[in-house]
């Protein structure tokens, strides 16, 4: 489904030698997975998901999506920003918001609509159609980038750090919100997060990122089975033994 | 609704009460300094015989004219300048250069090419109006917020949608400041080029007025012209409410969190 080759990626300061913020990173998503991506902060993890999703050109190795190479955002691959309230549009109802994944395409306003307002159901937010997001908590408002993302149908979900700016419960709501919707719509999800206990609850795979210039240092199996539980799953012994685990292989990072 | 300034409206008042009571204190000069009571006596007296209603409709046609071809001109130069990084750099010395001069200089200038009519007078509202319009426009386009430029990306907007949808609703907020800046200088240049050379238009008629020995009724077409600049300002901000209403709300609430 989407596959990541030797990917490197250097940036030129204004002055001296380039930097590299990805060294060499390989890893594959196979379709309908849930996989994450952790690391030691400032690792290139939020570089690494530009140029999978197309935002970036890449200075060495390839990204491939459904076996063809991004060189460009591609159609049926969508990036959901940490920053909500910067990725939304204030002009727009929370209705229009989700429609903006809609348009463009030759659908009647009122079928958009309606798909919109389906979607706006699925993330829990029917009866906000008319709201600005601006009025909405930072939990809803990024639940209304959720669902916009989700209306386009995208085959692979890209989150960068979704969840990093809200509160603990908000996050825990909406962890399992995104499970829900990823099980019924059975679309693939790549979840870049600096929480390491997030990426075990959520994911199938968590691949380890080392510091910059960042390379894939531990690809972790999660062997817990699903549906999770907020606290029967992180209670399970397997759950803390995978946390130790990719604790310490960040932790060893850092120093 | 916004609840009237009673403080403020007093403070109004209390100059108003003073200015009548310093005039009344020295009669001599009545000429030159009338009463507040003798300007607002003479405001009616020149509304009621239509002079000031005929003169502000000739200014009001020209600022409308000038401020509405300026609007579109600047409006439109800027999404370009502010697209374009490439034009942009290649035109901000000029724009640097032109701006700080004090815009009223060139109406000489625009008389030599444009002779004394409304042609000159709207031609000298347009320059002047341009450049705030101009500026902050460039601005507004290119401070959009990369997270909304990159959701645009990731949505495969082409080129025009991602304008139409994305960078000039984001801009916008600003283009209505640059406006705004703009009406009152609109206004100046009117007044102004109507003052030099003109005979008809407010600018003119507080001129002739004076020329005339008529002190109270100059003061009044002073104190009309101040009340349509006022009217206009509050018509603005009427119409920007309405339509920028998602901004205000927004940036509201980020003030209080």
């Amino acid at each position: 489904m989407l596959e990541v080759r030797g990917l490197r990626k250097e940036f030129q300061p204004l002055s001296g030698p380039p930097v590299a913020a990805l060294g060499d990173v390989s890893f594959r998503v196979e379709a309908g997975q849930f996989v994450s991506v952790v690391g030691p902060s400032g690792c290139g993890k939020s570089t690494l998901l530009q140029c999978l999703a197309g935002l970036l050109r890449p200075t060495a190795g390839q990204v491939l999506f459904e076996g063809r190479e991004v060189t460009g955002p591609p159609e049926g691959l969508i990036l959901v920003f940490q920053e909500y309230n910067r990725s939304l549009m204030a002009w727009r109802t929370v209705l229009g918001n989700v429609r903006f994944a809609l348009e463009g395409r030759g659908a009647s306003r009122s079928a958009m609509d309606a798909e919109a307002r389906r979607y706006l159901e699925l993330v829990g937010l029917g009866g906000f159609e008319r709201h600005r997001p601006w009025e909405l908590s930072g939990g809803m408002q990024q639940r209304v980038a959720i669902a916009r993302a989700l209306a386009r149908q995208p085959n692979v979900l890209l989150m960068d750090e979704p969840f990093g700016s809200l509160d603990a419960l908000t996050r825990i709501e909406l962890e399992d919100t995104l499970l829900g919707l990823w099980r019924t719509l059975r679309t693939t999800i790549l979840f870049v997060t600096h929480d390491i206990e997030e990426a075990v609850y959520l994911s199938d795979r968590v691949h380890v990122l080392s510091r910059r210039p960042a390379l894939v240092i531990e690809d972790v199996e999660v062997t817990l089975e699903r549906p999770r539980h907020q606290l029967t799953t992180r209670e399970d012994p397997r759950f803390i033994k995978h946390r130790h685990r990719i604790f310490e292989l960040i932790s060893r990072e850092m120093t | 609704m916004r609840k009237l300034p009673w403080l403020g409206l007093l403070v109004v008042v209390v100059c108003l009460a003073a200015w009548e009571a310093a005039a009344r204190s020295r009669p001599d000069l009545a000429v030159h300094f009338p009463p507040a009571s003798a300007v607002l006596r003479a405001l009616g007296g020149i509304v009621w015989s239509g002079d000031l209603l005929a003169h502000a409709l000739a200014s009001l046609r020209r600022f409308a004219e000038g401020y509405v071809l300026a609007s579109v001109l600047a409006v439109g130069a800027g999404l370009v300048l502010g697209l374009s990084r490439r034009l942009h750099t290649l035109v901000e010395p000029l724009i640097e250069l032109l701006r700080p001069m004090p815009s009223v200089a060139i109406i000489p200038v625009a008389i030599l090419f444009l002779g004394i009519g409304d042609q000159m007078k709207i031609a000298v509202t347009v320059y002047a109006c341009s450049w705030p319009i101009l500026l902050n426009t460039i601005d507004g386009v290119r401070s959009v917020d990369r997270v909304l430029v990159a959701t645009a990306a990731t949505f495969r907007l082409s080129p025009w949608q991602r304008f139409w949808k994305v960078m000039l609703p984001a801009a916008s907020p600003q283009i209505v400041t640059g406006l705004r800046v703009s009406l009152a200088i609109a206004l100046v240049l009117v007044t102004t080029s109507e003052m030099v050379v003109s005979n008809d238009g407010l600018g003119y008629y507080v001129l002739d007025l004076q020329r005339s020995f008529q002190m109270a009724e100059m003061y009044a077409a002073v104190v009309a012209l101040g009340l349509i600049g006022y009217g206009l300002n509050r018509l603005f901000v009427v119409l920007d409410g309405r339509v920028m209403g998602w901004y205000h709300g927004a940036t509201r609430r980020e003030e209080i969190p």
